[in-house]
């Protein structure tokens, strides 16, 4: 069985499941936040009653991240809806906005809290909880009436999906992220080329990358259709998840001969920079290709590209140099936020090296990944061309139907931030 | 669940992401708020460009403007029908709307289970492409039982896929009516 086979049948109390096949499976932890919290916890109500208790408080996590910095009053509403049931129901993971306890983007602040776990079962009612992949585990997202059944049951049922399996030899060189691999993949086999099926990466040019860079390869499992990511424990992963929990977990790894629904392997050396054009994740062409390509804004953000790795990354590029489009730069958490402080590159931190080249900085949530309300920072409100390190390019995406966004690493976005075009970081590194 | 479904159809082409569906910025809406709940319906595929606004013609709005709810009963579209986001908000949105059920090539997966699992609507996948056998205002009917989608504008008629696994799901209403059954 493949790592995914083995997760789903032992948490379905089998020794052995099929790809296919329909489970029920027990739940290791339960993500929300505050777009779909208040749903869910509508649901629960509805069907558990409203003196219903959560299966397990402890397996439950809330964390608000989406519409946090804004004067929408039903966004503040719903945020009140997760501390009053918090409250309730007595769960102590709740990462509240306005406290110390904030953390901002889900899907990071789970793995910097030690809540992503090896061999464990994650559900979140966010399409990206596939994120967590990187550490081993089966991770997915479900809707709210999904997670209405969990809080109350602890269970789900689930189709055991087959695994493709990307296989990147050799390591990266300088230029290249894990953006542009995930990028690449999705550009080969389509945004619906993993539907239903697990998308694992291996080889050294995944295990070569740091924790960061995994989840951003997992996180976009999603935008090629698949169920889940999964990339298989190693001591990186094992010194991250140690140094963030005591929980005891179980290391899965593939058996010998496990069978695979295709492998496709790529020469890591010989791939370069990309960017995903609008308006779909898929319609991928070299940065070099869209050279002279003038762009209006540039976005660092998000839980696939506002990690600390990411933000060293676009540093290095912006360190002594102006910035020609409008730039924004949004720690996904607020520990990524205080790291921009600390981080420091030739003496001088990553925030000193963004303000100076006359980026903005903002505040640790999503953000205008997704839009969001009108006064959302760095939100596209116009006929905006943005090149961003988030996931998703479709129509509308990060606000208005007048905009066009471009996908590509922080290596890329830093870069054309620079030139105000699309321009292959190997035009500007030293 | 009923035998047969039969009004007006909307057609729409692949990759018909949930952002389309239900843009972001209607997020704030908390479904377990019944007035909030209608809000989705007045706003169900706002975020369509206009050029896939009801093929083969475009421009015409699901929604009508100033109504809070689309005369349509049914959507055929093509390939990933629901990519993106886990928002449950958009099959309760095309529900809201009045939409009874999708028949498409294949679905994205989290948007498939929330059709099933949430009970808003049927969604269907058909063998063979049909976006082009259909003009959005079609008047057609679907046999849920037998799985035959016909035109009858054209008078044609479209076996489509059975359904499978998800059909006790859908007979018990939703999956906390089924997981009780069991």
């Amino acid at each position: 069985m493949t790592i995914t086979e083995k997760i789903l049948a032992k948490h379905a109390g089998k020794t052995r499941v099929e790809a296919g096949e329909n489970v029920w499976i027990s739940v290791d932890v339960l993500m929300t936040h505050d777009i779909c919290g208040p749903g869910t916890i509508g649901i629960f109500k509805e069907h558990f009653g409203k003196n219903a208790r959560v299966w397990d408080p402890e397996k439950v996590v809330i964390i608000p991240d989406h519409y946090i910095y804004t004067a929408d009053a039903k966004a503040h509403r719903n945020v009140d809806i997760l501390r009053e049931f918090v409250k309730e129901q007595g769960i102590r993971h709740f990462y509240n906005p306005g406290t110390e306890t904030y953390k901002g983007v889900c899907h990071v602040a789970l793995a910097e809290e030690g809540h992503t776990r090896p061999g464990e079962v994650l559900f979140g009612t966010d399409s990206h909880t596939c994120t967590a992949g990187a550490f081993g585990e089966f991770a997915t997202g479900i809707g709210n009436t999904d997670a209405g059944f969990i809080l109350g049951t602890g269970k789900l049922w689930v189709k055991v999906p087959q695994t493709m399996r990307f296989v990147f030899e050799g390591t990266l060189p300088p230029y290249l992220m894990a953006k542009d691999l995930i990028l690449q993949v999705i550009g080969d086999i389509g945004v619906d080329g993993a539907v239903y099926r697990t998308m694992e990466f291996a080889g050294e040019g995944v295990h070569s990358l740091n924790i960061e860079e995994r989840m951003t390869l997992c996180n976009m499992a999603i935008e090629a259709g698949g169920k889940n990511g999964v990339i298989s424990v190693d001591q990186t992963t094992l010194d991250y998840v140690r140094a963030r929990t005591s929980k005891p977990f179980e290391v899965v790894e593939n058996d010998p001969g496990c069978r695979y629904y295709s492998t496709r392997t790529y020469d890591a050396k010989k791939l370069e920079p990309v960017v995903a054009k609008p308006h779909s994740p898929d319609r991928r062409a070299l940065a070099r290709e869209l050279k002279g390509t003038a762009i209006t804004r540039a976005y660092i953000g998000s839980c696939t590209g506002g990690k600390i790795t990411d933000f060293i990354a676009g540093a290095k590029i912006l360190k002594g140099r102006s910035v020609k489009a409008e730039t924004f730069i949004v720690p996904a958490t607020t520990e990524v936020a205080a790291k921009l402080r600390t981080e420091k590159i030739d003496g001088k931190s990553l925030f000193e090296i963004f303000t100076e080249s006359g980026a903005k900085v903002g505040e640790a949530s999503c953000a205008a990944c997704l839009g969001g309300p009108k006064d959302t920072f760095g939100r596209l409100n116009g006929a905006e061309v943005c090149i961003s390190t988030t996931n998703r390019n479709f129509p509308a995406r990060m606000g208005s139907m007048e905009s066009q966004v471009y996908l590509a690493s922080p290596m890329t976005v830093a870069a054309s931030a620079v030139t105000g075009k699309i321009t292959d970081p190997r035009e500007v590194m030293a | 669940m009923e035998n047969k479904i039969s009004g007006k159809v909307y057609v729409l082409g692949n990759d018909i992401d949930t952002d389309q569906i239900i843009p972001a910025h209607y997020l704030t809406y908390n479904p377990a708020i019944p007035e909030e709940r209608k809000m989705f319906g007045k706003y169900a595929l706002c975020g369509l460009p206009e050029a896939s606004q009801g093929l083969p013609f475009g421009k015409i709005p699901f929604v009508e403007k100033d109504a809070d709810r689309s005369g349509y009963k049914l959507i055929v579209a093509g390939k990933n029908f629901g990519c993106g986001s886990s928002r449950e908000h958009a099959p309760l949105a095309l529900q809201q709307s009045g939409i009874e059920a999708v028949v498409a090539e294949f679905y994205a997966r989290i948007f498939f289970r929330n059709s099933v699992n949430g009970g808003y609507l049927i969604p269907f996948e058909t063998p063979a492409r049909l976006v082009e056998k259909f003009k959005t205002g079609e008047d057609v009917e679907l046999d849920v039982r037998s799985g035959i989608l016909k035109n009858k504008t054209q008078n044609t008629e479209f076996p489509l896929k059975p359904l499978g696994d998800i059909l006790p799901i859908l007979e018990a209403g939703d999956i906390f009516r089924y997981a009780g059954k069991k």
